[in-house]
């Protein structure tokens, strides 16, 4: 393989070789990964009442002495002071964990389903998985408003078959948040659990089951294990983002729940405090810092894999 | 697979699509609701239609996202193309890691630091805000989309027809532009869909990075739900639902009809 790629690489003119890797490349840099040195530094400033609402801080090498005495670390100790910061990492990192492992307990059923449908329909099956995921996130969301609320469809629903005759509390509760959660993030988890799903060698269940292995058995001892890539790659996919989820429990959640993407927009939006809010994004992705690189090298493993 | 789908695969593939399509389906229907009260039904009418066909500053709105959408998948094809190419075929070189990483994290970075990130960036080089900083914004999420199908798609691609016509003599520009384009082009169109369709959806980046005057339909859109449920808003959700709809449907029979010739012409050839 490596042979094969220095024969076409050699044979590409420099000069254009250079720039296929340089245009994404400095694109990338200066979009995404300069961007977050910058939060970092305005992390540090002063909240001023001014356009930008945020002090200057190291921008004049100059004037660096006047300047440090700027530099502030109260964005930081606000995080850790008040209860509304901390409490919203540590209830969006719990809703991040629990639906993580309630969207897998809802796909694995799905995406299994689907890996043993005959051949002719799983196009049309993975066609239709896709489907939701392509349109519209905030309509979807959006949906489940009117299912949900008060004199919604469900408690219209249960009341009409009088299993209840008080409409239930659901939207703008956690309930709501880890509905919209599951429902969202759904095809992002069956995709990758099918894909592996699908590969897996079928003679080596019929193999178990003609030494005599129960089924269910089979399922842990063969199933299972084969597919974990696909669990692991479908649980970084959803977890990562769902930490810093904002429109699911902005809209479905209400003023009772709390998730630090809703607490980081209202600090930006509505307080205007542009430090705090970077203090929050510095502190949110140092806690995603090491799930996003786990994904990072699963990423690069299963594209040299696939090679 | 030999053995069929036994009765709990079959519930359980139907349940999930139920889940999935179900709140889509009620909210299609909904929209041809004559009641101001999106959850009682009082008849059918497409008043909600009208009453959107009269709406300028959603019409407006609309306008900008598709223009923000189209020029940001555009570039975002080129740009996620290359990135595609390096990451498959340029082997090791020095910052590979970085770039691969750069390729990977947008992916699943939550949007408000993405957003907040970008807009401080916008601020601090002095840019005005507007219809072309969510573009740029825009562009550097999608790219990386498009890298990873284009990806994909070259992966699984038989070299040998590159080495063939670069046996035969063909400059490399020309090799890429004759073989290579067009056997990974059901990739690259597949990834500007998917870059136009998450240009269209984003609200999260694109409120941070735009200006006054060019607010897009989503921003819109959930400026008008936290207000309240309202009938004009399942009506816009229907019409978007259907363009997704039947832009994805089209491109995979499209691509499927392409996929079965290609496969006869090899047949054919092979006979030959």
């Amino acid at each position: 393989m490596a042979a094969s790629n220095m024969t076409a690489s050699d044979a590409k003119p420099g000069r254009l070789r250079w720039l296929v890797v340089a245009i994404p490349m400095i694109w990338l840099l200066i979009f995404f990964l300069i961007p977050f040195f910058n939060v970092l530094k305005i992390s540090f400033s002063n909240r001023a009442r001014a356009m930008p609402p945020y002090k200057p801080v190291l921008d004049d090498l100059a004037s660096l002495f006047d300047k440090i005495q700027q530099f502030t670390t109260a964005n930081y100790w606000q995080l850790v002071s008040d209860a509304k910061y901390w409490q919203s990492y540590v209830s969006s990192v719990q809703i991040a964990l629990v639906s993580t492992v309630l969207i897998l307990l809802v796909a694995y059923p799905i995406a299994y389903g689907m890996a043993r449908a005959p051949r002719r329909w799983r196009t049309t099956l993975v066609m239709l998985v896709i489907l939701p995921f392509w349109t519209s996130f905030l309509i979807r969301v959006y949906a489940w408003i009117g299912i949900l609320s008060d004199e919604g469809l469900l408690n219209q629903l249960l009341m009409h078959l009088g299993i209840i005759d008080q409409p239930l509390r659901i939207l703008t509760t956690y309930w709501a948040v880890y509905i919209g959660i599951v429902y969202s993030y759904l095809p992002f988890m069956v995709l990758p659990l099918y894909a592996t799903l699908e590969k897996l060698d079928e003679t080596l269940l019929e193999a178990a089951e003609d030494l005599g292995c129960p089924p269910g058995q089979a399922f842990w001892k063969i199933t299972f294990p084969l597919s974990l890539p696909g669990v692991i790659a479908g649980c970084f996919l959803v977890f990562i983002p769902i930490t810093g989820e904002f429109v699911i429990p902005d809209l479905l959640g209400g003023s009772g729940t709390m998730m630090i993407g809703k607490t980081l927009w209202y600090e930006f939006f509505n307080n205007r405090n542009w430090p705090l809010a970077s203090a929050v994004a510095v502190v949110l992705l140092l806690i995603l810092v090491v799930p996003i690189v786990i994904f990072q090298n699963q990423q690069q493993k299963q594209a040299e894999k696939s090679r | 697979m030999r053995r069929g789908p036994s009765w709990f695969n079959v519930t359980s593939v139907a349940l999930g699509f139920a889940f999935l399509y179900l709140p889509i389906l009620l909210l299609v229907i909904y929209s041809f609701n004559e009641s101001k009260l999106v959850t009682v039904w009082t008849g059918f009418s497409t008043r909600w239609y009208s009453a959107l066909l009269s709406d300028q500053a959603m019409l407006d709105a609309a306008w900008i996202t598709l223009r923000v959408a189209f020029l940001s998948a555009t570039i975002a094809t080129l740009i996620g193309t290359l990135a595609a190419i390096t990451l498959v075929r340029f082997g090791r070189f020095l910052g590979r890691t970085l770039f691969s990483g750069m390729i990977y994290a947008p992916l699943v970075m939550p949007d408000v630091i993405t957003g907040l990130s970008l807009l401080l960036l916008f601020v601090s080089l002095d840019l005005d805000r507007g219809f072309w900083t969510v573009i740029l914004a825009h562009v550097t999420l999608t790219m990386c989309f498009v890298a990873v199908v284009v990806q994909s798609r070259l992966v699984t691609f038989d070299r040998s027809l590159e080495e063939a016509a670069l046996d035969l003599g063909a400059p490399p520009v020309k090799t890429f532009f004759l073989i290579t384009l067009p056997l990974i082009l059901p990739g690259v169109i597949a990834g500007w869909m998917l870059a136009f369709t998450l240009s269209l959806d984003d609200l999260v980046i694109a409120s941070f990075t735009t200006g006054p005057g060019a607010t897009t339909l989503p921003m819109k859109i959930f400026s008008q739900v936290k207000f309240g449920v309202t009938p004009e808003v399942n009506a816009i959700s229907t019409i978007l639902i259907a363009v997704v709809a039947v832009g994805v449907i089209a491109a995979s029979l499209v691509t499927k009809r392409r996929e079965v010739e290609r496969q006869k012409a090899e047949r054919l050839a092979l006979q030959g």
